[in-house]
């Protein structure tokens, strides 16, 4: 572990020969008007990876993930997500979330569908997949996530753990390169936590790349190639998942010793 | 107060009450589903259109929320006839119910619109949506789900509205009441008869409208959630 | 003017002034039945709800022209001699009865539990629990709705037309009878209309969101 000065990130897993990064994010600045939450982000994740974003709140880890499907625009610096810089000017919004998944705190299905339903819509309307394939890609999905005995109930039907869950399957149903995850579990009562985490770690480990917002630390910990901690809008830190146990800054230490 | 009932109209004048019932169900029929997609296409354009349709848009809702649906079909009627137009006093009539229910369907679709969760958009935009294939997917089953009863209420609103049409001679109900009363002299007995018709009417209206939302919100009907 | 003599614009005004005094006598007799209906609509009696949810119900699912017909043709089955003005006062009374009373039953339901039982704790009885805590309470609530209601009143008063009721609706139909300048005469109505409703509608809006503002 290496203690690493402001605006520079170690990247703990080596890359691949050759391999472009998924995520870049070069001097990145974002503001709410006059303030400025992003104060210069640079971070990498590479293909495969699994990068966790932590900090106090305000510390720009949910914008910095907001960035990253274009749901916050950038003000300055550069950002790249699956080869794609999203200031270019022939930069296409649509075609990059496509690519990049987003699970929500608030899981945000729509109440008016059925899980397969909220599993297809998008994977039938933007995909152009027909009944029986978008039939077969539901199973395939609800089945990731334990759910396959769900797939004709309405969302409010669901425990808060199984709406999670369902849509995790609704953004894997389309195929994404890269899943992001904004504090999913942070609504979630203590004990239905653990089930969604479950499903998160095997996306995991079965290769998909992913940033998450998480503050649960263990979690970190166990699954994030690279734990990034944020503070006060600047990458304060970053490192392996051991980093947490050996803080270098004062700010993480106390951020890690809070418990939080 | 020796007033005695006669009903005997009901069987001289059978046919008539019958074609006037028609007229009145014929009349509320043809405008309620125009009416209902011009107002979701004028909050729609108030919402989210260009300036120019937004202010367009707010001028006319405004014109027909204040004033009365009688004098618009005055307006309609006598105008296009002096313009040479000659459309047909039922036409008119439609035409007129469509834009008057128009106005007020666009407040409450507008309603509709405003109150479902930014988070829908925003996951629906996150999974590459387009802006059309989010407004009827989404936003429009979201929306006519969460005001449907005052819809309802609305809907019914218009059909009782339907009994002024005979000020310009489309004998609708009322206008059959009329026409009876003027010819055995018994008015009010006529218009309590008239009056226990419509309220028939607005409750078999009242029904099929919630039928109808059966069919539509499949999720109301699998989870018996009343409206 | 446009074709329109003075005089004829002095019609309008007329017919108006009668549509102002009809709008009024409506709402004065609709608030003054409307008001036990809201109270009976939300007692725990039983006869009392349901007989007063019948009326609503009644009222509202007939068209306001063929109560002003029942009301002027019933009112002639009596002896008395009918008059229009107030057949149409009592068919108003009626339907502004029963929306005002819908209206204000849901203001009172609108404020919060919690209050009632407060005043229970106090030791007030029913009666004062309801006029010194419930009734300003609601009273607030009821603006917005009330004065949205009252541009419906103004409006409908034009369905006294059917009973011959010389309003301003009447008035503009026996002047397009006489000129035939139909846009010109209705839109000097409709205009004399939206400048008596607008600003009870914008007034209704006004007072609605500042009542959203604070309880927010």
């Amino acid at each position: 572990m290496t203690v690493i000065s402001m605006n520079t990130v170690h990247t703990p897993v080596a890359p691949q020969d050759g391999a472009q990064p998924m995520v870049s994010f070069r001097d990145v600045h974002k503001s709410f008007g006059a303030l400025e939450v992003l104060k210069g982000i640079d971070l990498d994740v590479m293909p495969g990876q699994v990068a966790a974003l932590i900090g106090r709140s305000g510390s720009g880890k949910s914008t910095a993930l907001r960035c990253i499907n274009g749901l916050e625009k950038i003000n300055d610096g550069e950002l790249t997500v699956c080869g794609r810089n999203l200031r270019a000017r022939d930069f296409e919004l649509r075609e990059l979330r496509k690519e990049v998944g987003i699970v929500f705190q608030s899981y945000n299905l729509f109440p008016h569908l059925t899980v397969e339903q909220n599993v297809t819509l998008a994977p039938r309307k933007v995909n152009g997949l027909d009944a029986a394939e978008s039939r077969a890609l539901a199973a395939e999905v609800l089945e990731q996530v334990g759910l396959s005995d769900k797939a004709s109930s309405y969302p409010e039907q669901l425990s808060g753990g199984q709406q999670q869950r369902v849509a995790i399957a609704r953004s894997l149903a389309m195929r994404p390169k890269l899943m992001l995850f904004d504090e999913v579990t942070s609504a979630l009562d203590p004990e239905l936590t653990g089930e969604v985490l479950r499903v998160i770690g095997k996306l995991a480990a079965g290769g998909m790349t992913m940033v998450l917002v998480t503050h649960e630390m263990a979690f970190a910990r166990q699954v994030a190639d690279l734990v990034v901690y944020m503070h006060q809008g600047r990458v304060w830190e970053a490192g392996k998942g051991t980093m947490l146990d050996d803080p270098q800054t004062v700010e993480l230490r106390q951020f890690v010793g809070s418990g939080l | 107060m020796d007033y005695v009932f006669d009903f005997s109209f009901l069987e001289s004048f059978r046919s008539e009450i019958i074609n006037g019932v028609r007229l009145t169900i014929l009349l509320t029929v043809v405008s309620i589903l125009p009416g209902f997609a011009l107002g979701t296409a004028c909050a729609v354009g108030r919402l989210y259109g260009p300036r120019w349709l937004q202010t367009a848009v707010t001028i006319y809702i405004e014109a027909i929320r204040n004033t009365p649906l009688i004098i618009q079909v005055f307006w309609l009627f006598f105008g296009l006839t002096v313009l040479g137009a000659r459309i047909g006093p039922f036409n008119a009539a439609v035409i007129a119910l469509v834009i008057n229910t128009g106005a007020y369907s666009a407040e409450i679709m507008r309603a509709g619109f405003q109150a479902i969760p930014k988070g829908q958009l925003e996951a629906a935009n996150c999974l590459a949506m387009t802006r059309r294939q989010i407004f009827w997917n989404i936003q429009l089953p979201q929306a006519a789900e969460l005001v449907y009863p005052a819809l309802v209420s609305q809907f019914i609103l218009m059909m009782l509205a339907t009994s002024i049409m005979s000020q310009i001679s489309v004998e609708e109900l009322t206008g059959v009441g009329y026409q009876v009363q003027s010819i055995t002299f018994r008015g009010f007995d006529v218009y309590l008869v008239i009056a226990v018709l419509y309220l028939a009417l607005a409750t078999m209206l009242r029904l099929c409208l919630h039928g109808a939302a059966q069919l539509a919100f499949t999720r109301l009907r699998k989870l018996r959630t009343p409206l | 003017m446009l074709g329109v003599s003075l005089d004829q614009y002095g019609f309008l005004v007329q017919g108006a002034f009668w549509t102002v005094v009809l709008s009024l006598m409506g709402f004065v007799g609709g608030t003054i039945v409307g008001l036990p209906v809201a109270l009976a609509r939300i007692s725990r009696g039983w006869f009392l709800c349901r007989a007063s949810s019948a009326y609503v119900q009644f009222v509202q699912g007939i068209p306001l022209p063929v109560i002003m017909f029942v009301v002027y043709f019933g009112v002639s089955i009596y002896g008395f001699d009918v008059n229009a003005l107030v057949a149409a006062a009592i068919a108003m009374t009626l339907y502004s009865s029963a929306y005002l009373g819908e209206i204000w039953k849901g203001c009172i339901q609108a404020v919060p539990k919690t209050q009632w039982e407060a005043g229970e704790c106090l030791a007030l009885t029913n009666l004062q629990r309801f006029i010194y805590i419930i009734l300003p309470q609601a009273l607030r609530i009821a603006v917005p709705p009330t004065v949205g209601f009252l541009v419906q009143i103004v409006k409908n008063t034009s369905y006294s037309v059917v009973i011959g009721f010389f309003d301003l609706t009447y008035s503009a139909k026996i002047l397009n009878n006489a000129t035939f300048k139909p846009f010109i005469i209705f839109t000097a109505a409709a205009l004399i209309y939206f400048a008596i409703c607008f600003p009870l509608s914008r007034y209704a809006r006004r007072f609605e969101l500042r009542l959203h503002r604070r309880n927010a």
